[in-house]
């Protein structure tokens, strides 16, 4: 697993691809309820070792509750949790081969960050020249070497954060949690130490599964993403297939921002979808395979930079993919600028350019009446 | 200090209304005139006195004996009853025992003791123990009332503490009674010293319970101060008060000085973490 | 331990051996403090009432047995109001009660209006000398009780502090007879529980959020309404905590009244003690404890209600 390449793209970690493989953490038909509030709800899934694995959604969507369960912190309502073969429903959580990073980090604040680290070994039973060996090792991975002799207390942030990474590293578990592991830092560092949080998984090379309501943090990661709302699993996919290929409104939306255009299916064909959209008062010709019947209901998800915005009408295509509208605001944020343009039927668009010039040729400016425009490749048919 | 006159007067009255009959009564411990309105002169009369006063000093050592026992016992039932309700959540019977900790908290005092008087004579009746009232009764019926106290100090430093800490613990393999004893007892330890103390104090202090459930033969301290100050004004409690209060303010500056310093550490510590 | 953080393990069908292992741990730590409320506080109170509807006797213990073995395997329940029917038709009953509820009372009001500016005051103040200001409310508390009540006799009594400094000023030239009435038992209870007001006060004015104030000051209003309409509403929890924990032990105080407040200051707690040690007379000390009980039930019930929002469930 310890590639030396910098990049996950590279490293075709693609094991959900292949029937034979078989997953490593298997969540089945798992649904928890407190009282009458249903937490997580008949969520099945499957992580594949050394994966990066995101769960993301907003507070009260179960992806908490869900990674407390792998940890065994809550048990399942119904269903069952598989770590490697194991069927984990009678281990307490002190005897899984699973650790956690907790969103508080939870150093324990009377004890040194040596004895932080080395609490789990000493649990079990590791020879003390072992343990010193392996602290110094995890504490030279994340780069805290110096600090072994603190109390938490004595740390900044983001020191304290490594000191909570290498205290689960250190028992080198089948799967590592992480629960908001970034939540607790300020935004430059939060970033910074994305890449970094991917380096270490790749050379230590443990199954990683992070908690994150933060879609940035959960792209930039992850190798898959489970997409939560309201305690089910709304879409599982690479980032790439979430942000292109989202599977319903709720993900669309929730990834990065999103045209909804209102319509019905008109033909749906195995190369291409044509939908009539009132909304953007015209026809909408998709290529992607279409799965719902003609005559259904449906939004296309179109995404705000895949629209291009000009002056002048564009060329062809019998007026598929065009709308006209005038621009009702702009703000210009230095790289890109946002348009929201008001459509002949009084729909808003939003659409971003990229600043490539420093003056453009065509300022576009309020109350200008500007065509929109977009390639058949660019929106999704979405009918949930 | 507070800005506004007005809250500064209410502060300063308040203070006056709370100091001024202690303070009163240290200044006549050491006047050697049995009068309260006659200054002879300064003397340590009334403190000789109270040395040789078998009755009052045997008194006293009943009372820190039974006030040290109650104060343990009570420290130890009132962590655990502090754990259950800041961590057992929704156990089944938690409502009588919330209440059952709770009301000693205010319930006069005249009906804690007459009920466990009782008990005491029934559970003799029926079981033939406890033998008779003495030390082994006030113990149990301090233990039952100061539990309470400590079981609110531990409880709710255990709600403000950060539960992930246990669930840390455990997740690197620790069973749930080793995380108690190596992670939840030392963080919790002040709550618990502090709840002692309070157990302590109280213990020593109580007069209307121990009335109940004491026998002849064994007298608290309170008890003798009550039945000698019943009659009026004796030189003699003046002194013990003024002993009780140098104990108390030693402690309590004592501790503040503690903290402060603790405070500063903190602060040092800060600063050397943002100088990573 | 920690394990038992979770509340919702309730569900059947997870009885691992490691599981029961783990609930046999939380049965043996739950059943300790449990066991012992139940035998020290619970059945005692059911022991009061039982002997509450006994009739007294002259004989060690001096109450007749309310449940007897008529014949073999028969009991014979003896019950009687007796005592509950005494207490109603004397009329020192009574005044005792309604004059403990209206001591309380008043002693609350006072408290509150003592202790209200010292506690706003301190949480007002400066973050550095709110620690030893409150330390200063807290010292007497931790000396003894007592003693602190006897201080009074010296300040209160016909040659005390109080009356030798009037008349040296002048107010007045006899002194006045304060020592050994109602008033002295006003100025005993305020004083000794005066620190159980301004506790929880503090807490409730000290966590109130200061911004709240600044608003009120940026959409123009003045200080003195800004308190009135903000700061004491919600200073209410705090007011009601207070005024429980006050309230409540001061019904049946016993020491402060029969130490400074005479023969004439009738208190339950004190008539309960009398009935108790003098009159020997153990069932209508029974019956006055659980007519003084079914007084503070509801006050001891909002206490608890107070409580455990405090104390906060996981």
């Amino acid at each position: 697993m310890a590639t030396a390449q910098p990049s996950r793209t590279q490293t075709k970690l693609e094991p959900w691809r292949d029937p034979n493989e078989k997953p490593y953490v298997r969540i089945e038909k798992v649904t928890k309820k407190f009282g009458d509030f249903t937490a997580v709800d008949d969520v099945s899934l499957s992580i594949y070792r050394g994966e990066f694995f995101s769960l993301l959604g907003g507070s009260g969507s179960g992806k908490t509750t869900l990674l407390r369960m792998l940890a065994g912190f809550e048990r399942p309502t119904e269903g069952k949790i598989f770590i490697d073969g194991v069927d984990m429903s009678n281990v307490p959580p002190y005897e899984r081969p699973v650790n956690m990073m907790f969103q508080s980090y939870a150093l324990f604040p009377h004890m040194s960050v040596e004895k932080n680290i080395a609490f789990g070994l000493h649990q079990d039973k590791v020879p003390k020249a072992e343990i010193k060996e392996r602290v110094a090792e995890v504490l030279n991975l994340v780069q805290l070497s110096q600090f072994g002799h603190r109390k938490p207390h004595q740390l900044s942030g983001g020191q304290r954060q490594r000191v909570a990474l290498a205290r689960a590293l250190v028992k080198r578990p089948k799967l590592l949690l992480l629960d908001e592991p970034l939540g607790a830092l300020d935004k430059k560092l939060r970033e910074q130490t994305q890449f970094e949080l991917v380096n270490i998984q790749e050379k230590v090379g443990i199954t990683f599964v992070i908690v994150t309501h933060d879609q940035e943090e959960a792209m930039t990661m992850s190798s898959r993403i489970a997409v939560m709302n309201r305690g089910y699993i709304a879409q599982i996919g690479t980032p790439t297939e979430i942000y292109e290929y989202p599977n319903s409104r709720f993900t669309a939306e929730f990834i990065g921002s999103v045209n909804m255009l209102h319509g019905r299916i008109v033909e749906s064909e195995p190369d291409h979808s044509l939908i009539r959209s009132d909304e953007a008062d015209c026809d909408l010709y998709v290529s992607h395979p279409g799965h719902a019947a003609p005559g259904t209901e449906c939004w296309v998800a179109v995404r705000p930079e895949k629209i291009a915005i000009t002056k002048e009408p564009p060329a062809g295509d019998n007026g598929r993919n065009q709308a006209v509208g005038t621009v009702k605001e702009i703000a210009y944020l230095g790289d890109v600028s946002i348009y929201e343009i008001e459509l002949t039927t009084g729909k808003r668009v939003r659409v971003t350019a990229p600043m490539v010039t420093r003056r453009t040729e065509m300022p576009i400016t309020w109350e200008d009446r500007v065509y929109l425009s977009w390639r058949p490749f660019a929106g999704s048919v979405l009918t949930s | 200090m507070p800005k506004s006159w007005f809250l500064r007067f209410g502060l300063l009255i308040g203070l006056l209304f709370l100091y001024l009959p202690i303070l009163l009564l240290i200044v006549l411990s050491f006047n050697d005139n049995r009068s309260i309105s006659v200054w002879s002169e300064f003397s340590f009369r009334w403190y000789g006195e109270l040395m040789q006063d078998d009755q009052l000093l045997s008194a006293a050592w009943l009372s820190v004996r039974v006030a040290f026992i109650s104060a343990s016992c009570a420290v130890v039932l009132g962590t655990l009853a502090g754990m259950m309700l800041a961590r057992f959540g929704a156990f089944k019977g938690r409502a009588l025992f919330s209440g059952m900790v709770s009301a000693p908290l205010v319930m006069p005092e005249v009906i804690l003791g007459l009920a466990l008087l009782l008990l005491f004579v029934s559970l003799e009746q029926l079981t033939g123990w406890p033998e008779g009232r003495g030390m082994l009764t006030i113990v149990l019926a301090h233990i039952t009332f100061t539990m309470s106290f400590v079981t609110v100090v531990v409880q709710s430093r255990l709600v403000s503490m950060d539960a992930s800490l246990e669930e840390a613990a455990m997740d690197l393999g620790a069973r749930p009674a080793k995380v108690f004893f190596v992670i939840t007892l030392p963080l919790i330890a002040p709550a618990i010293v502090s709840g002692w103390l309070l157990a302590f104090t109280l213990s020593l202090d109580d007069l209307v319970i121990t009335s109940f459930v004491s026998g002849p033969g064994s007298t608290t301290l309170p008890q003798v101060v009550f039945s000698s100050v019943r009659l009026g004004l004796s030189p003699k409690i003046n002194a013990l008060a003024t002993i009780v209060v140098a104990i108390v303010a030693t402690g309590i500056i004592a501790a503040g000085f503690y903290n402060a310093r603790q405070e500063r550490l903190r602060k040092r510590d800060e600063q050397m973490a943002q100088q990573g | 331990m920690a394990e038992l953080i979770q509340s919702e393990m309730r569900h059947t069908g997870f009885l691992g051996l490691l599981q029961r292992v783990g609930l046999s741990g939380r049965a043996l730590v739950m059943a300790i403090p449990y066991g012992w409320l139940l035998l020290f506080f619970l059945i005692p109170f059911l022991i009061v009432l039982k002997i509450a509807l006994a009739e007294s006797q002259m004989a060690i213990p001096p109450f007749t047995p309310l449940l007897e073995t008529v014949e073999e395997l028969k009991y014979q329940i003896t019950v009687t109001f007796y005592n509950f029917h005494y207490m109603v038709t004397d009329d020192l009953y009574i005044i005792a009660y309604l004059n403990s509820l209206k001591i309380a009372f008043v002693s609350t009001i006072c408290c509150l209006v003592l202790g209200y500016p010292v506690a706003y005051a301190i949480a007002k103040a400066d973050p550095k000398w709110r620690a030893p200001l409150l330390m200063l409310v807290i010292l007497p508390f931790w000396t003894s009780f007592l003693i602190r009540v006897y201080a009074w006799i010296g300040i209160l009594s016909n040659n005390g502090v109080l009356n030798n400094f009037l008349m040296w000023l002048g107010i007045i030239d006899q002194p006045l007879q304060i020592l050994y009435t109602p008033m002295a038992t006003y100025i005993g209870i305020t004083y000794s529980y005066l620190p159980f007001m301004i506790l929880p006060l503090y807490s409730t004015l000290e966590r109130m959020d200061n911004t709240l104030l600044e608003a009120a000051a940026d959409l123009g209003c003045p200080p003195w309404k800004a308190f009135l309409t903000i700061t004491l509403p919600l200073s209410i929890p705090g007011m009601i905590a207070g005024s429980l924990l006050v309230f409540i032990p001061a019904t049946g105080e016993f020491v402060i009244p029969e130490l400074l407040g005479g023969p004439d200051t009738l208190m339950i707690g004190r008539t309960l003690w009398t009935e108790f040690f003098n009159n020997r007379d153990w069932p209508l000390a029974s019956a006055v404890a659980v007519a003084l009980l079914l007084f503070l039930v509801v006050p001891i019930m909002l206490f608890q209600n107070v409580q455990g929002k405090q104390g906060g469930h996981p």
